[in-house]
């Protein structure tokens, strides 16, 4: 039973450079098949611009993929701007990086939690207030913050706010696009155990998207890293922090800050990630890897299940129950 | 601001600025101006074309007038100059308040056009734009009054037209911002309609440089109408503007001063007043600001 699907998705943009050049197109999402289980969290990882949060919007809907294929609740997803693609709205929502940007600054907190219920038209005045009022206390906000606007608050009141307004309608998925970086760690805690309480009491399913893997860790039933657009390992989050296959995997992990001696070998990468519209031949990985071999600049590695049932997209990474 | 020992307000107590003097005064003129336009037939002393002759370009009281009766003088043809600046003044005022909205709405509904739709729409309106912004609006204005002759409400939207591109683009470049990432896309994505979006959440978001815009369209159309009415295009006698006051006053200039005088005066206290307020106004609607 799945609530959420993305099948083969790509997502190409066209860049230009300089004023005379030739569009280019760039795959910033390439062949991502996922998939999310009601009141299950998917945490997504990878460095800055590898599609991180292109999957996230594609996956809620607000773009539509180039190729591939998007399901919620086994139906697909409609077109952007139609009356049935905003009428789901109210089952698929996002937390977003930035709150203060995400909200009207004219407008008190209490105003913008209940205005996804006035758009989906759900409950009374009066009704709707009862409402506003149990979201704030369900997000830890207190009372007397509603007549605030998003300016008076701090950045960690101003997340739940956002949160309480996306939870407004009750939605079956969350997209959480980086919902802690912007905050400091004591409020990341709490907001992230504030999270996974309203997770496991409202059955909501996430796509947790963060660059963060101690978070990512903390939250996810299954994680997928991505490199450049693609996944290269997605598993059980336990398995792949505690050996990582992927050599990319490898070096994200062990970039993880732990107290103590070291049990993984620290691996530094070299290089800048490369240019998504100019991506490596075979594995888009090769030239930053420490264990790269000929083959692998020349074919793209599939994503295959290796020995523990996890997918691992590296040539060196015997699959299950065969050779490489 | 969370300190949970202080005792707690039901909500902030929102700290309003007493409103300055300078706004209080430009209130007040404003006030006084509209309660002439709309009680100008009652307060009129004399009609706008009755001619005195034995009393011509009489000077106001405190200029060597001794006349109460013609407290602000009388011009060429004895005509009394309050009067004809009370039917000025609401002439005026009508022309300018109106065009300045027809320009504001008319503008503003295109560029959200031109934001929402994106494509051959925003092609069409950036294309009326340029060409708006490249016509010279006198040959606009000169073959439109030519050939459809001249009333009163034409000349009101003619002037609406005037100006109507300065909002189009404002608007347009805001929408777009907003509608790329923050508040505007937020809301969006929790469902609501294009009306909803515009409307409730952008319009008031832009209305404070929107605002702006307007306060300083309002004295361009004061002074666009004086220059039409001075090339005997705009308010035609015995019809009387500020503009056409000033225009006829001009060749008395040297001999009775306070037939141009007058009615400039009004031009210059009413524009600087809607400026005034204008800008008060934008920092009074945005509640970061306090």
């Amino acid at each position: 039973m799945t609530l959420l699907s993305l099948d083969g998705v790509s997502r190409v943009y066209a860049t230009r450079r300089g004023i005379i050049g030739r569009p280019v197109p760039v795959r910033a999402v390439d062949q991502i098949s996922l998939s999310v289980a009601p009141g299950r969290t998917l945490g997504i990882v990878g460095e800055s611009g590898c599609g991180k949060s292109t999957t996230g919007r594609v996956a809620l809907g607000i773009e539509r993929p180039s190729e591939g294929s998007v399901t919620f609740q086994g139906a697909a997803m409609p077109t952007p701007g139609t009356p049935a693609w905003r009428r789901m709205r109210g089952r698929l929502q996002l937390v977003p990086q930035d709150p203060l940007g995400a909200m009207d600054r004219r407008l008190t907190i209490a105003t913008q939690v209940e205005e996804p219920l006035i758009i989906h038209a759900i409950g009374d005045k009066s009704d709707r207030r009862d409402r506003v009022q149990a979201l704030l206390r369900d997000v830890g906000l207190r009372a007397d913050l509603a007549e605030r606007h998003p300016h008076e608050l701090s950045g960690g009141q101003r997340q739940r706010a956002v949160l309480a307004r996306a939870l407004a309608t009750d939605p079956a998925l969350l997209v959480c696009d980086e919902p802690v970086s912007a905050l400091d760690v004591s409020i990341q805690a709490q907001v992230i155990n504030m999270l996974t309480d309203l997770q496991e009491a409202r059955g909501i399913a996430m796509l947790f998207i963060s660059h963060d893997l101690k978070v990512v860790r903390q939250v996810s039933h299954e994680v997928a890293v991505m490199y450049l657009g693609r996944i290269v390992e997605h598993g059980d989050p336990e398995a792949i922090f505690a050996d990582p296959l992927h050599p990319y995997s490898r070096a994200l992990v062990s970039a993880i800050p732990v107290p103590g001696p070291r049990r993984i070998e620290r691996v530094v990468l070299t290089g800048d990630p490369p240019n998504p519209a100019d991506r490596p031949s075979g594995c888009a990985f090769h030239p930053r890897c420490p264990v790269a071999v000929a083959a692998c600049a020349v074919t793209t590695p599939d994503l295959r299940p290796a020995a523990d049932g996890r997918l691992v997209a590296c040539h060196l990474v015997p699959a299950a129950g065969g050779t490489a | 601001m969370s300190d949970e020992t202080l005792p707690r307000a039901a909500a902030p107590p929102r700290r309003r600025a007493a409103v300055p003097v300078g706004v209080m005064m430009a209130m007040a003129w404003l006030a006084l101006i509209l309660a002439v336009a709309l009680l100008a037939d009652a307060i009129r002393p004399f009609g706008i074309t009755a001619m005195d002759l034995r009393a011509r370009l009489q000077p106001p009281i405190g200029f060597g007038g001794t006349s109460w009766a013609h407290a602000l003088g009388t011009d060429e043809l004895g005509r009394d100059v309050l009067s004809r600046l009370i039917e000025s003044i609401r002439i005026s005022l009508l022309i300018a308040f109106g065009a300045t909205i027809i320009a504001a709405v008319f503008g503003t509904t295109m560029g959200f056009l031109a934001a929402h739709f994106r494509g051959w729409v925003e092609q069409v309106v950036l294309m009326l734009i340029d060409f708006q912004a490249s016509m010279p609006f006198l040959i606009l204005a000169l073959s439109v009054l030519a050939f459809l002759g001249n009333s009163l409400p034409l000349f009101v939207c003619l002037m609406g037209l005037y100006g109507w591109e300065r909002h189009a683009r404002i608007a347009r470049g805001l929408a777009i911002a907003a509608n790329a990432q923050g508040y505007a896309a937020a809301v969006r994505h929790l469902g609501a309609g294009p009306l909803r979006i515009y409307l409730g959440h952008v319009l008031p978001n832009i209305a404070s440089t929107l605002i702006v815009a307007a306060t300083l369209s309002f004295p361009e159309v004061v002074l666009l109408e004086s220059g039409l009415s001075f090339l005997g295009l705009g308010v035609q006698p015995p019809m009387t503007s500020l503009g056409n006051m000033v225009g006829y006053g001009r060749e008395y200039i040297t001999r009775a001063p306070w037939i141009m005088l007058c009615p400039s005066a009004v031009i210059v206290l009413t524009t600087l007043s809607v400026s005034i307020l204008g800008d008060w106004l934008r920092d009074r609607l945005d509640p970061t600001l306090t």
